[in-house]
C-alpha cells in the first residue's frame, strides 16, 4: 500500500511536561495509583506550572487491566482518581502499542481543534498474576485460533522471527546479547529504570552471592561468558534467552500534549511533533517476510513523510526492544541500517550511549521494564528528556539532540505507531 | 452439498478428518491458509475449499522451555521444551505448527529448509497430547 500524498497535521501539537512512575513490580499499588504517581511528576515537570483543570480529554493506553487486574473500563476510574471527572476519558487496547497509539489520538484531537491541552498516557500492572499466567495474557495479542493452539508465545514468535534472521542474514545469537548488554548500561544511568543494573553487575553479585555461601565460584570469564550460560540465562524460547527478553513490569506514564499555539502557556521548551505515522499488520505467518514488521515500515514512512525528515535525521531513537531480535528488526525497519545488518551495527557500538545512532537511551523495554500498556508514552518521556538536556548521566550527544524518533509496536507487529519529534 | 462456512470451526473440523484445508478465491485466485470468509486480496466473498497435499518445509522455528498454561499443564517447560514454527507449504501458503520429530533440546541443530509433513490428530506420529485440547494442534513432523 502507499500513501497518495504526505498527510500532515492541520495544527501544531507539542509535549509541554512528562512523567513517569518508577518501573518495577509493585505488590501494594493498582494501576490507578501508579498512574497518580505518573500524573504528579507530570505536572512538577511543566515549567510554568499546570492547573489540572486546563486538561480537556484524556487517552489511556492499557493492555488488560481487566485479566491482570480484574478491572475493566479503567480510564474514567483514572480520571476520577486524578481529579479530572466529568472529563471524557478514552482507553486505547492495542496490546503493547496501546499508549503510543494514545499519544497518537491525543495528537489528533488537538490537530481536530477540537481540545487545545490534552493527557496522553499509558498504565500497566502486570506482577499480580504468576508468570505463566503473563504468558497466556500477553499471547493473547497473537493469533487465539491459529497462533496460540500451535504453542506459540509471545517470545515465541519473535524467536522465530530470531531464528528466520539468522538463517537469512548470518545474525549470531551474540548480537542480541550484546543489545542486552548495551541496553542494562543505558537502564543503569535511569533511575526509573526496574533492572537498574548493568549485565557486569549481575554477574558479580551472583559471584560474590556464591562466595558468601562457601559455594565454588561460577567461571564466567566476562558478561558475555555470564550470558552464554545456560543456567545464569535460561533459554526461554530459542534462541532468545531470559536476557534478550523485557520483564514482566508494572508502570505508568504520562505526557501533557497543547497545541503548538498554546504551548508558550506552559513552556519555553516544548518538544514538537512533528510526525506520526501507524499502521497495521498480519500474523506473522501469513507475512512476506519474516525478518521484519511490515506494520513499522508503514509506520515510519508516514511518520517520516509527515516531518520531512529521513533516518539520517534521526538523532537518538527509542525503538520497541520487547525482545532483543525486536530492536535489531526495528533498527532496519526504520531505515537505520539495512536488512540485515541490524544486529552487526548494534555489536560493533554504533547504537550505544555515544554511538553514532544511540537508540534506546532509557534502557529500553528491556531494561527500564515494560508494563505494556505504558511502554509507549515512557518512550515519548525518554526523547522529552534527552531534547531538553534533561537526561542526566545518559545524556546522549552532549545535549544536541534537535530530532528524535519513537517506535512502538503491538502484539508481534499488528500494529506499530512511530512518532518524530523536534526541539527547535 | 453446501459448502461449509469458512471458519477456524471448520479448519479443525476437517483437520480431524484427515484434511488440510485452504481457501481459493474465486475471484483472483488468492489461496487462503488459514480460510477466511472474504478474500483479503479483492474482498470478494467467492471462495471454495481446496485440499493441500501438507508438504512442504521449515520457513523458521523455536523451541519453547517457557511454556503458556495449556503447554505446562501437559508436562512441556524448562526440562521438557517444545519445537513450533512456520511451515511453507508446496502450494505457497505459510502457516504456524508444533513441529514433530525434530529434537527441541538441541535447537541450534534444528534447519530451516528441513523437509516436514503433516500429521494429522490421532496420528501415533504426532506429539500424542492432544487428548482434551479445544482444538487440534496443527501438526508437522520432519
Amino acid at each position: 500500500m502507499t500513501l497518495k500524498r504526505a498527510r500532515r497535521l492541520s495544527r501544531g501539537v507539542a509535549i509541554v511536561g512528562a512523567g513517569m512512575s518508577k518501573f518495577g513490580a509493585f505488590k501494594e499499588k493498582s494501576s490507578r495509583d501508579l498512574f497518580v504517581e505518573a500524573f504528579a511528576e507530570m505536572k512538577g515537570s511543566v515549567d510554568k506550572g499546570l492547573d489540572a483543570a486546563e486538561i480537556e480529554s484524556l487517552y489511556i493506553g492499557n493492555f488488560s487491566s481487566d485479566l491482570f487486574e480484574g478491572q475493566g473500563h479503567l480510564a474514567p476510574i483514572i480520571a476520577d482518581w486524578l481529579g479530572l471527572l466529568p472529563r471524557p476519558a478514552t482507553r486505547v487496547e492495542d496490546a503493547c502499542a496501546s499508549s503510543g497509539v494514545a499519544l497518537r489520538m491525543g495528537i489528533l484531537a488537538i490537530a481536530s481543534g477540537l481540545y487545545d491541552v490534552v493527557l496522553a498516557g499509558g498504565v500497566e500492572k502486570m506482577s499480580n498474576l504468576p508468570t505463566e499466567r503473563v504468558t497466556d495474557t500477553l499471547a493473547m495479542a497473537s493469533d487465539a485460533l491459529y497462533e496460540i493452539p500451535a504453542g506459540l508465545t509471545f517470545p515465541g514468535i519473535f524467536a522465530i522471527m530470531a531464528t528466520a534472521h539468522m538463517q537469512r542474514y548470518g545474525t549470531q545469537p551474540e548480537h542480541f546479547m550484546r543489545i542486552a548488554v548495551k541496553n542494562h548500561q543505558n537502564g543503569a544511568l535511569n533511575p526509573k529504570a526496574q533492572l537498574g543494573s548493568t549485565i557486569q553487575q549481575v554477574m558479580q553479585s551472583r559471584v560474590a552471592r556464591a562466595k558468601e555461601r562457601g559455594q565454588p565460584a561460577p567461571p564466567w570469564r566476562d558478561e558475555m561468558d555470564f550470558l552464554h550460560d545456560a543456567q545464569a540465562n535460561p533459554v526461554v524460547a530459542w534462541p532468545m534467552r531470559l536476557f534478550d527478553c523485557s520483564p514482566i513490569s508494572d508502570g505508568a506514564a504520562c505526557v501533557l500534549l497543547a497545541a503548538a499555539d498554546v504551548a508558550s502557556r506552559f513552556t519555553d521548551k516544548p518538544v514538537h511533533i512533528i510526525g506520526s505515522g501507524q499502521g497495521s499488520g498480519p500474523a506473522l505467518h501469513t507475512s512476506d517476510e519474516l525478518t521484519s514488521l511490515s506494520a513499522a515500515k508503514v509506520a515510519a514512512r508516514q511518520a517520516y513523510e509527515m516531518a520531512g525528515v529521513t533516518p539520517k535525521d534521526i538523532k537518538i531513537a527509542e525503538v520497541h526492544d520487547c525482545f532483543t531480535i525486536a530492536e535489531v528488526v526495528a533498527s532496519e525497519d526504520l531505515g537505520f541500517f539495512a536488512p540485515g545488518q541490524g544486529g552487526f551495527a548494534a555489536a560493533e557500538g554504533a547504537t550505544a550511549l555515544h554511538g553514532e545512532r544511540p537508540i534506546n537511551t532509557s534502557g529500553g523495554l528491556k531494561s527500564k521494564g515494560h508494563p505494556v500498556g505504558a511502554s509507549g508514552v515512557a518512550q515519548a518521556i525518554e526523547v522529552w528528556k534527552q531534547m531538553r538536556g534533561e537526561a542526566g548521566a545518559r545524556q546522549a550527544r552532549k545535549g544536541k539532540v534537535d530530532v528524535a524518533l519513537t517506535h512502538n509496536v503491538g502484539g508481534t507487529g499488528g500494529t506499530c505507531v512511530v512518532h518524530i519529534y523536534e526541539r527547535r | 452439498m453446501a459448502e461449509r462456512a469458512f471458519t477456524a470451526d471448520s479448519f479443525y473440523t476437517y483437520l480431524r478428518e484427515g484434511k488440510l484445508m485452504a481457501a481459493r478465491c474465486a475471484q483472483c485466485g488468492a489461496l487462503h491458509l488459514p480460510p477466511r470468509p472474504l478474500c483479503n486480496r479483492c474482498q470478494s466473498l467467492e471462495l471454495s475449499w481446496v485440499q493441500l497435499q501438507g508438504k512442504g518445509k521449515l520457513a523458521a522455528y523455536t523451541a519453547i522451555a517457557v511454556a503458556p498454561g495449556f503447554m505446562a499443564a501437559q508436562g512441556y517447560g524448562r526440562d521438557k521444551p517444545y519445537c513450533t514454527g512456520i511451515v511453507e507449504l508446496e502450494e505457497g501458503p505459510r502457516i504456524s505448527a508444533r513441529i514433530a520429530g525434530v529434537d527441541a533440546a538441541q535447537p541450534e541443530r534444528i534447519a530451516i529448509g528441513t523437509a516436514v509433513r503433516i500429521v494429522f490428530p490421532g496420528d501415533p506420529k504426532g506429539p500424542g497430547d492432544q487428548q482434551g485440547a479445544a482444538m487440534p494442534v496443527l501438526t508437522f513432523t520432519a
